[in-house]
């Protein structure tokens, strides 16, 4: 990945993703407040997909830069952890918990007509950039499982029918 | 007003659950309530930490000198009628509460969670009322370092994150360890699917954990302490950095706590969303901005953890349970529970239970109390077929073993472990060899990859167990199962991969027939398994 990235980061100065750019303001405040230590890795990741949505290549490369960790840890570490995205997401989320309880009140069939009616597998984003569909380990909602979580919207015990229904409503809403 | 009370206390639960179900605008509706009618004076409405039968969510409990009353499902429209009948009217409204509420709490010990409607963990002087920092107090002005180890030891408590390991010993360890700095580190990556006991005391009375971190830095010598928190509980870590803000300007943390020479600040680090920084040098790795990969133990944490410097991790309910012990002694807390296993212990209840929800009891009630007596049992009267302690590293114990006392040694006994405290009931619509398949496929893409027997061995499990449920899988194929447990257990570089077998040992060794019949009869007694196509030919 770091050779490849290499043209795209001169596109602003130090590999910043958008110049004049107040989010890059705000990660840099970030860092210094860590004083720009290598341990501080993983809290600004997670700053700079709170403000970017997902991590690009440009992206990890500046935060290699300001806290001088190799590109390569950086990588590393963006594609270790689940949290982290490398891809931008849907204009809607859609999380299906798949812990044990959910599991056993059936949330594999809430998540496996999911993926068939939208034609999108668990972990993906549909082709009109609508919908993307995740799975959770556990939310700790378990008194309502199964529980989905729309837009950041946490619902307890879906049925089948209701979480076609909610997301109908964000991939139908628009003309095809 | 902080430090007052007024005689008839409402709490509102705003534990996750309950504010996913509409908790804030119940809260809303009775505080407008509460004004509108002109009780303001008498009535004080809160939030506070979870409040238990989570089923029944938003709950409202309503306490005042005529004792308490749980209100189940409340919405809107129901607590106006709270605040008209009850709050006003003074009498209980009868139809909105909770169904078995004596069942639920009688058996039930609250020392964790003995804050839970009392407290709103956003406001620190209401702990403090209740108590919260008394421990540290005492600790800081009576006692030396190793009184607060000594009174640990006496307590006979063990770490509530799965293993059992003697508090007072590790605490031990870590104090006489030598090294330029020290560490305390509030493992709070709840990883196992269907738990949510760390979540619920995090959010509910995060004090607590702070208190019990600031007990054991200053019995072991530590300045700095960290609180790795999973990213996927957002409200617990809102809940966490008020607490510590709040706690900062209190005095009880920060430089020159209480005005001694002791010094502790806690800060926190949330998780990225990997299970296997549960292990705690997978967790210190993180900390340090690493991959969270393991390493080869020992050194052991408490002489070369974070920064290579002793550090001193234990598991959000542990800490959460010291400051009792110092505050009533170790003594009283060593009165609670069985022989080996003292104390009280959290759980989540979940699955096909009636009653899903946040408990504490004492160490050494049955299964079955927990179960029927405080679950009420199974929904639909459908028959009872295993309970799953310990999530994936765990084990399923059969209705054969239903009267065991749920203690460390216990579990063990019967292929299961205490586990951090997930407890998920199944009844007749789980198939043991899909359920087994379940917690396999979690721990094949939770496995770090460090090592082969994990990285490769589960996936090797899953297959056989794939193969299995389509109806493809031969008699040998249970013997293959069998060796690889036997090889991942023992070879395995972390706990992730020793314990991944587990789901499949106990599911084998109680459910046998199942696989069987899986193989023989391509059946699956559940319905759950699809046989492929060869079927479909005959």
């Amino acid at each position: 990945m770091p050779t490849q990235a290499t043209p795209a980061a001169s596109v602003g100065p130090a590999g910043a993703p958008a110049p004049a750019d107040k989010r890059l303001k705000m990660l840099d405040a970030t860092v210094k407040k860590h004083q720009a230590r290598s341990d501080a890795l993983i809290e600004v990741l997670h700053h700079a997909q709170e403000l970017y949505g997902y991590l690009d290549a440009d992206v990890l490369l500046y935060v290699s830069r300001t806290l001088r960790v190799p590109a390569s840890r950086v990588y590393g570490v963006a594609t270790f952890y689940n949290f982290f995205t490398l891809k931008p997401s849907g204009e809607h989320t859609c999380v299906v918990c798949l812990g044990t309880a959910c599991y056993v009140k059936g949330a594999g069939q809430v998540l496996d007509a999911l993926e068939s009616a939208h034609a999108v597998r668990a972990g993906e984003t549909t082709s009109d950039g609508r919908l993307s569909l995740v799975t959770a380990r556990c939310l700790g909602a378990c008194g309502l499982a199964p529980a989905v979580v729309f837009d950041g919207e946490v619902a307890g015990r879906v049925a089948v029918a209701a979480a076609l229904e909610r997301t109908r409503q964000w991939t139908d809403g628009h003309a095809r | 007003m902080p430090g007052e009370t007024k005689p008839c206390r409402v709490a509102v639960c705003a534990a996750a659950g309950c504010l996913s179900s509409g908790a804030a605008q119940t809260r809303a509706v009775l505080e407008k309530g509460v004004a509108d009618a002109g009780l303001q004076d008498r009535v004080e409405v809160f939030g506070t930490g979870c409040l238990g039968p989570c089923h029944a969510g938003p709950l409202v409990q309503v306490s005042g000198e005529d004792g308490r009353c749980l209100y189940a499902h409340v919405q809107e429209a129901d607590a106006a009628a709270i605040v008209s009948e009850h709050l006003a009217g003074g009498r209980a409204v009868e139809t909105l509460r909770v169904e078995g509420e004596e069942a639920f709490f009688a058996k039930q010990v609250k020392v964790v969670l003995d804050n839970s409607g009392e407290t709103d963990p956003e406001r620190i002087e209401t702990c403090v009322a209740r108590g919260a920092y008394e421990g540290l107090q005492k600790a800081i002005s009576d006692m030396s370092p190793t009184d607060v180890i000594g009174e640990i030891t006496k307590s006979g408590l063990r770490g509530r994150g799965g293993a059992g390991y003697p508090t007072g010993l590790k605490w031990s360890t870590v104090q006489k360890a030598k090294g330029a700095r020290k560490f305390v580190i509030c493992n709070a990556d709840e990883g196992d699917p269907g738990a949510f006991m760390d979540r619920s005391v995090l959010e509910g009375d995060p004090h607590k954990v702070l208190e019990g971190m600031a007990l054991a830095a200053y019995a072991v010598g530590a300045e700095q302490g960290y609180v790795y928190v999973r990213g996927e509980y957002p409200l617990a870590i809102a809940r966490l950095r008020t607490a510590i803000r709040q706690a900062e300007r209190a005095g009880f943390l920060g430089n020159h706590v209480l005005e001694s020479a002791f010094s502790f600040r806690v800060d926190l680090r949330i998780g990225a969303g990997a299970f296997v920084c549960g292990e705690e040098t997978a967790l210190i790795a993180s900390i340090e901005g690493l991959r969270g990969t393991p390493r080869p133990r020992p050194p052991y944490p408490a002489t070369a953890g974070l920064f290579g410097q002793p550090t001193l991790i234990n598991n959000v309910e542990t800490y959460a349970s010291v400051p009792a012990i110092l505050r009533r002694g170790g003594a009283w807390y060593a009165s609670i529970g069985t022989a080996k296993s003292k104390g009280t212990k959290v759980f989540a209840l979940a699955g096909r239970i009636n009653r899903t929800g946040l408990i504490e009891v004492p160490m050494g009630l049955t299964l079955r109390e927990i179960l029927f007596d405080i679950g009420g049992g199974i929904p639909e009267g459908r028959p009872f077929k295993a309970a799953q302690t310990g999530g994936p590293s765990g084990g399923c114990i059969p209705a054969s073993h239903l009267d065991i006392p749920v203690d460390y040694e216990s579990l063990a006994s019967v292929g299961s472990i205490m586990g951090s405290g997930g407890l998920i009931v199944m009844d007749d619509t789980s198939c043991m060899v899909d359920v087994a398949k379940y917690f396999l496929d979690f721990c094949r893409s939770e496995s770090c990859g460090k090592c082969v027997p994990c990285r490769a061995g589960t996936v090797q499990m899953h297959a056989l167990l794939e193969r299995i449920t389509r109806g493809q899988g031969t008699l040998g194929d249970i013997g293959r199962l069998e060796d690889l447990c036997v090889l991942l257990r023992e070879t395995s570089l972390c706990g992730l991969g020793q314990s991944a077998p587990n789901p499949v040992a106990s599911t084998l060794r109680y459910f046998r027939d199942e696989y069987e019949a899986h193989i023989t009869e391509r059946r699956c007694v559940a319905g759950v398994c699809r046989f492929a196509a060869a079927e479909a030919a005959s």
